[in-house]
């Protein structure tokens, strides 16, 4: 018995209450919202879930420290993998993502989105004493290589993600915001040439953004659709297993991309706002911890992990609520799917992580 | 700025690098909710309603068609549940095995199969009116983008036989020709409809409401037999053949009650499969054909002559030397005949004898007569394009047209007409309107064109006809007296008489108290035979002969074989 309690301590010993307890209601949201959406697969999605609390649980358990002699190579083996992806990937729906290893196929720009910041991080850890604009510039080129690699799959959505996640490292860093200002200025002068870049598609997903209407069965299918399953929910929602869009399938990708549209429209506004307030205390938490973080590193790490979440969480739902442009990203711990999931999850055990040295160093 | 010491060595982030990142958060997070409000607290009403016009279908419920049935409850046109396969072409794809064994199932060709599902539509029918078992087969396929709907199919037992008077109709369901348009307000019902939730491929997800109920249609109880009908029309058929006629026509009469028993039209059509239709298999010859009625016509001038008193039964008439001079004009007879009474002039068919009766009268009382029949306005039973036939305004005729009109000639008429007109001697000179829809008992009626004696003395000279020594012994019928005439006309064609015969009988049974009268059209029969009383006369005694003993109307007559008399002993009508 008396072993017994001991392993329990032990095994919630790493684990921080308050973001265990924000991604359990998180958890349970997501498994109902799938339910209602693709009954079928919710049973898929409570494995995923176990699979996350497994990889949450094992990455609290790694310090820092551990983390931080581990940036290095895995980044090294991103790239290569990316490098592999690009000469040698399956090619499905137009895009080259996947990489067949024999038994399994992967995805090494889902690797990126945790591995990028995990490596600026140590860089700026590394030269933290004497930290110059040459830093910065390296910092940069480490960022743009994964970037690049993932934009040109094409794959915008992961691109942007991991590009942020670099970016808010670089950030917290310290980059001066006289960079800052120029970067922002270059970026609105640089649009019309980046315009010219992208790819028909991805120029047809921003103009459907600005008038949905001109293509409604196209282009524009699901920002309509999505805003309609919004909209007619209303305030208090049509009821759990109520959605007319969803249940009767005009919304598409309902059941990942677009689940936030199931909520509203189920949950009504209510529905929204109680998600919302989750994310922000997440978020929030996640921030908390990097304020109070022991080292740069794990601060910069925590910062970037809180921000990403919170990108994931603007860009998907600004995009089903048709302000932002359809870029595949899916809702942090909501979308169904195991690789996001995975990965949320990797952030989330590492914050834990963050949290517990620095405990530890108090005590 | 030097970076050799940077500010992130201090403890706390830079305030306003924090601040940046809390007004980012706060921007974003408001930008959300804002929009989450326009979309679900204000502008909400009209996604609704653009949510509900996207699911909410309001359907119609079509009503099932009456069914048609003969006078005996025989059904003779019903509406069977069929199913329809249709597709949305962009969500049909199929795998090349599936294709083959969809188009196996369906009876078409792949390569047909795949250019409609290749179709740049959002709905396509695959194949329409299939059996429901059929159907269930190729749901059980489970294939995207293939779907099902209700219809009806009518059907057509007897095919071919009452195809005319029963008509068809068309695919929406609606009467087109025959009876299913004459009564297609009653047959047809109406549709109801009610409200349904569609998902996105239009399967039906809930019956919400009936908003109307559907008015199923009512049936219709014809007057038709559809035994005398197939008698009719196989009897029909088998004298069309053996005299290589272009088109022949029968009708069949209650002389009680004014009902239709049968209506037959060759060359005929199997509604059941319309595929390959011409025209002429279409026409309903009994109502929409006209033609010289010829001989057929010389009772009614005999009629009028003794209504008015210018004849007796037994009046004497010179025909010799067969030949008579009208103004310029010179009309004959096929034989001389000499002197002949009334009843002869009919019993050999003298156009002469029918002539000087008919020039012994006025012309207005001809053309009254004739009117009184019926002839030169249509019967206006609800088939499409009854005919009225010809009859000039009485003011118009010239005396040799007085003298033809008497035997049938310069007029025309269509074979319904005539056989209603007939209906004068079967009855006692009066006449009744003619029924489709099964009658309760005999009709009187207070229409009388003749007293009833001259529709006797009329009578007996029509059943001479038919005994030999008249033009038609091959129209008797062992266990009934039957009386009857004969008509054979030249087809006119391009405003002159082709050497081309239209042969016609009418006549009715049993002449004690006439129950049928059956009229018979051959259209240009060219097997060599071309007179009525050898083309028509066969078929009209088959068909009273059968329709009398379906009926069980009593003999008048004993059973014995007929007598036809010697053959140079029968009289040719004259044209």
């Amino acid at each position: 018995m008396n072993f017994l309690r001991h392993w329990l301590r032990r095994l919630v010993a790493p684990i921080d209450p308050v973001l265990m307890l924000l991604t359990g209601i998180l958890f349970t949201y997501a498994f109902l919202a799938i339910y209602s959406a693709s009954p079928e697969r919710a049973g898929n999605q409570l494995m995923n879930t176990l699979v996350a609390l497994l990889v949450m649980r094992v990455m609290a358990q790694i310090p820092p420290q551990r983390l931080m002699h581990m940036a290095l190579p895995i980044f090294v083996g991103g790239v290569i993998l990316l490098i592999c992806v690009a000469l040698f990937g399956d090619i499905s729906k137009g895009a080259r993502r996947w990489l067949n290893v024999g038994f399994m196929r992967i995805q090494p720009s889902e690797l990126m989105k945790i591995s990028v910041p995990l490596t600026l991080a140590w860089y700026f850890q590394k030269y933290e004493a004497h930290l110059r604009l040459r830093d910065f510039g390296i910092a940069a080129v480490l960022l743009m290589i994964p970037t690049f690699l993932i934009a040109r799959q094409p794959d915008l959505g992961t691109a942007i993600l991991v590009f942020a996640a670099g970016f808010y490292v670089i950030f917290f860093a310290g980059l001066p915001w006289k960079i800052i200002i120029g970067m922002i200025v270059s970026a609105l002068a640089a649009a019309p040439v980046a315009w010219t870049l992208l790819h028909d598609y991805q120029q047809h997903r921003i103009l459907t953004l600005i008038d949905p209407e001109k293509d409604p069965l196209g282009k524009g299918f699901h920002i309509i659709q999505s805003t309609i399953a919004i909209g007619s929910g209303g305030f208090f929602g049509k009821g759990w297993g109520q959605g007319t869009q969803t249940q009767l399938e005009f919304l598409p990708e309902r059941h990942t991309d677009f689940i936030f549209a199931v909520l509203s429209e189920e949950l009504g506004l209510l529905g929204n706002l109680f998600l919302l307030t989750i994310y922000a205390l997440l978020i929030g938490r996640g921030l908390m911890i990097a304020a109070n973080a022991a080292t740069l590193f794990s601060r910069l790490m925590a910062g970037a992990i809180s921000m990403i979440f919170f990108t994931y969480a603007f860009v998907n739902m600004g995009m089903v609520s048709g302000i932002l442009p359809v870029v595949g990203v899916p809702l942090p711990f909501m979308s169904y799917g195991g690789t996001a999931l995975v990965t949320l999850s990797v952030g989330i055990g590492i914050l834990m992580s963050i949290h517990r040295s620095r405990m530890l160093l108090q005590q | 700025m030097k970076f050799s010491k940077s500010p992130v060595l201090k403890d706390e982030l830079a305030p306003w690098r924090a601040r940046l990142v809390l007004v980012l958060l706060l921007g974003c997070m408001a930008a959300l909710i804002g929009r989450s409000l326009y979309l679900q607290a204000f502008n909400n009403e009209f996604l609704i309603s653009k949510g509900e016009s996207r699911y909410e279908r309001t359907l119609e419920v079509p009503a099932t068609r009456g069914r048609i049935m003969d006078r005996n409850g025989d059904v003779m046109a019903i509406s069977t549940p069929v199913k329809s396969v249709w597709a949305i072409p962009e969500d049909a794809r199929l795998q090349p095995a599936e294709t083959r064994k969809l188009a196996q199932l369906l009876d078409m060709d792949v390569r047909e199969l795949n250019r409609k599902l290749a179709e740049d539509k959002g709905f396509v029918f695959v194949k329409r009116q299939i059996p429901p078992e059929l159907a269930e087969r190729v749901m059980a396929m489970k294939l995207p983008g293939i779907h099902l709907q209700n219809e009806y199919r009518r059907y057509y037992p007897a095919g071919e036989v009452p195809a005319h008077v029963l008509g068809f109709t068309g695919v929406n369901d609606a009467g087109q020709e025959g009876i299913e348009l004459a009564f297609n307000q009653q047959l047809a019902g109406q549709a109801g409809s009610r409200r349904v939730i569609k998902d996105r491929r239009g399967n039906i997800v809930e019956d919400v409401e009936h908003i109307k109920k559907p008015v199923e249609g009512k049936d219709v109880l014809l007057s038709l037999d559809a035994k005398i009908q197939y008698l009719a029309y196989s009897s029909l058929r088998k004298a069309v053949t053996d005299h290589r006629a272009k088109a022949g026509a029968a009708v069949v009469l209650d002389a009680k009650t004014g009902e239709i028993l049968a209506l037959a039209n060759l060359p005929t059509y199997n509604p059941n499969n319309r595929t390959h239709l011409a025209g002429g298999q279409l026409r309903n010859r009994v109502f929409t054909d006209t033609f010289e009625p010829g001989s057929t016509m010389k009772p009614f001038t005999a009629a009028l002559a003794l209504e008015k008193g210018k004849v007796r039964f037994d009046t004497q008439i010179q025909t010799a030397p067969g030949k008579l001079s009208i103004g310029p004009a010179t009309i004959s007879d096929a034989h001389p005949h000499g002197v002949l009474t009334v009843a002869q002039v009919i019993q050999k068919s003298s156009n002469i004898g029918s002539a000087k009766m008919a020039l012994s009268m006025e012309a207005a009382d001809m053309w009254q007569m004739f009117d009184a029949l019926g002839f030169g306005t249509p019967l206006k039973l609800g088939f499409p394009g009854e005919a009225s036939g010809r009859l000039r305004p009485a003011k118009t005729w010239k005396p040799i047209e007085q003298a033809t009109m008497s035997y049938g000639h310069g007029m025309s008429v269509t074979l319904i007409q005539l056989a209603h007109a007939y209906m004068v001697f079967a009855r006692e000179g009066d006449l009744v309107p003619l029924l489709l829809t099964r009658a309760n008992g005999p009709v009187s009626s207070d229409k009388n064109v003749f007293s009833a004696q001259t529709a006797r003395e009329v009578r007996a000279m029509l059943e001479m006809a038919v005994l030999p020594g008249g033009t038609a012994p091959q129209a008797q019928i062992p266990g009934y007296r039957v009386g009857g005439k004969t008509g054979t006309a030249h087809k006119i064609e391009g405003g002159v008489y082709a050497k081309k015969y239209i042969a016609s009988f009418v006549g009715f049974a049993p002449v004690s108290d006439p129950r049928l009268i059956v009229a018979v059209m051959i259209d240009e029969p060219s097997a060599g035979k071309y007179y009525g009383g050898q083309v028509a006369g066969p078929v009209f005694a088959q068909v009273m002969a059968g329709a009398l003993r379906t009926l069980g109307v009593p003999h008048d007559a004993p059973l014995k074989p007929v007598q036809l008399g010697a053959e140079d002993q029968q009289v040719r009508e004259s044209m």
